[in-house]
């Protein structure tokens, strides 16, 4: 018996809405839903890499924006200097990030809790000031593209192609993460984050496996920085200054750390708050504050934890109900 | 025959206190040897430098004619010699099943696996199925381990101890916080594995020792004071006296 499960269905949902809303914007014609919606996919990307580290392997990195950072100079740089290939953008991408993935979480990855904190918010605010340094490249206000990836079969200048590569990666990285969290990989990233120690008494060299998953997410976030910067138009030290690191943080508690699809969630609810929120008022961070205090005050796994505990509750009424019958009992 | 445990005048210090003083000591392959002494008397203490996380001052630990005294604690666990831990530290959010999968991962191969779901890998469930069945648990084989009771806590230890077939097993406090009933149970656990593996345990349950160890050494402020089989340490006045108005020995 197929049995009816909210979050599924709600995830199910949430996809669907989401394949339509280009349809929605050129029919309604609201143009900037399409921007919007693209700007949270780049953001819920991010929000995935970020939640592999922090949601299941208990590392709260603070400095996660600078990869984002990182992808969308790769844009602005390569363009600037006239390449406009997506797949050489995107290749500079990836090996950017992996290897200073690789380098930081080296070094971050010696220290655990506040420590561990502390070290990667300090490399993303060196990284951040080397980029504001660096004048030719427009330093402090940013660098503005002119030519967007150009990935021969398709070019994202187009924000139709935009917004679905946008979405095909957030659901391909969605999938990956579902499998990769139960297979050995993901088994022993959760192991550390429950008790690190006593994976190490059971033979596991845990540093090996965490600066994997620290390199993984790093290129990752890279790729959303890629997309961000073509959606944008601009690339600029902000992408990778504290604050958006902090963002990402409270996209991936709100939605549901260590659940596959909370971190979407998480982008979704937070940047459409903050949308509404700002219609209505320009002190929108006083009701969004106290908002995402009560969540997390509540719900050990966010928004889309709210939906699995009721989940469980529903599982564990039928189970009663189905060993009251079982006991002739109405 | 060779020693499967060897350690060699120990010596761990805290500040002034010697948690361990010159501690040597021989496990036969197949002996079960337990230790036993009054709290604070550093057992925990040798049990860890053993299974590697805390570094001792000076002496030295063979094991399986290897020297492992600078080995870090997962390349020990990899040689064959794994540890229980006097305080739980099953992982709650797993199943049995998924706990002793784990352990068993980390003997097989690399964890570099990020498709394939660990429940469906035949090397791994088959041992670990096995493991659970050895330590009783097999009608609990698919229970989150966060809805079990202590006691069962405490075999899943076991069978995640288990499952990888260790040489040498470090066993402290397999019965701590038990009751008589499950106590017992572990007991009859431990004497069916007796022979088979080398066993070092650290308990408070003298009974249990008594009815499980070929050999009993007696550790006080440190030092080990008694070393013999459990009828020359009922035996000995100095075991007597340490024992005098802390705990008594049931003899």
């Amino acid at each position: 018996m197929m049995r009816w499960r909210i979050s599924a269905w709600v995830a199910a949902l949430v996809v669907l809405l989401l394949l339509a809303v280009p349809l929605y914007a050129s029919l309604a014609p609201e143009p900037y839903a399409l921007t919007f919606v693209s700007r949270v996919l780049v953001f819920a990307l991010a929000a995935i890499s970020l939640n592999l580290i922090l949601g299941y392997g208990g590392m709260v990195s603070f400095g996660h924006a600078l990869y984002m950072g990182l992808g969308a100079y790769a844009v602005g740089l390569l363009a600037q200097h006239g390449v406009t290939s997506g797949w050489v953008q995107l290749g500079v991408t990836v090996v950017v990030c992996a290897l200073v993935g690789a380098v930081t979480g080296a070094i971050s990855l010696r220290t655990t809790g506040v420590a561990f904190v502390m070290i990667t918010l300090a490399f993303a605010q060196m990284f951040y000031y080397l980029f504001v340094s660096l004048k030719q490249y427009g330093g402090d206000d940013g660098l503005s593209i002119s030519a967007r990836s150009d990935f021969g079969i398709f070019t994202l200048a187009s924000p139709i192609a935009l917004y679905y590569t946008a979405l095909a990666l957030v659901l391909a990285a969605l999938f990956v993460m579902k499998r990769l969290v139960d297979a050995r990989f993901g088994m022993v990233l959760r192991g550390c984050r429950i008790n690190e120690r006593r994976m190490q008494a059971m033979g596991f060299p845990t540093l090996r496996y965490k600066l994997s998953a620290y390199v993984i997410s790093s290129v990752l976030c890279g790729v959303a920085g890629l997309l961000y910067a073509n959606l944008t138009g601009y690339t600029s030290p902000a992408y990778m200054a504290w604050t958006v690191s902090g963002e990402l943080i409270v996209m991936v508690v709100l939605g549901g750390m260590g659940t596959v699809f909370g971190p979407l969630v998480g982008s979704l609810v937070l940047l459409i708050s903050e949308e509404i929120l700002k219609a209505l008022t320009d002190r929108w961070m006083m009701i969004l504050g106290p908002l995402i205090v009560l969540v997390v005050l509540t719900a050990r796994r966010g928004v889309y934890g709210y939906l699995l505990d009721w989940d469980g509750y529903r599982e564990r009424r039928r189970l009663l109900k189905d060993a009251r019958s079982a006991e002739g009992r109405p | 025959m060779t020693a499967m445990l060897k350690i060699n005048t120990l010596v761990k210090g805290y500040g002034g206190l010697l948690a361990t003083d010159h501690v040597s000591l021989e496990l036969a392959p197949g002996e079960l040897h337990a230790i036993i002494g009054p709290n604070g008397a550093g057992k925990t203490t040798l049990i860890g430098q053993l299974g590697g996380e805390v570094a001792p001052d000076s002496g030295m630990i063979e094991f399986d004619g290897h020297d492992i005294t600078s080995l870090a604690p997962a390349r020990r666990a990899l040689r064959g010699l794994a540890r229980s831990y006097q305080i739980t530290s099953v992982f709650p959010e797993f199943s049995v099943l998924e706990n002793v999968c784990l352990a068993m991962q980390a003997h097989c191969g690399h964890s570099f696996g990020f498709w394939k779901p660990m429940l469906t890998q035949t090397e791994l469930v088959e041992p670990a199925l096995r493991a659970i069945g050895q330590a009783g648990l097999s009608y609990r084989a698919t229970t989150p381990v966060s809805e079990l009771a202590h006691g069962d806590r405490r075999q899943l230890e076991l069978a995640m101890v288990l499952v990888a077939k260790p040489k040498l097993l470090l066993l402290d406090e397999p019965m701590a916080g038990m009751s008589h009933q499950e106590s017992g149970k572990v007991v009859q656990l431990l004497q069916g594995l007796k022979g088979r593996y080398t066993m070092l345990l650290v308990e408070h349950d003298m009974d249990a020792v008594f009815a499980l160890a070929d050999r009993i050494s007696v550790l006080v402020y440190g030092r080990i004071i008694a070393s013999g089989t459990p009828q020359e340490i009922r035996a000995n006045e100095d075991v007597r006296t340490a024992y005098l108005g802390d705990e008594v020995l049931p003899i």
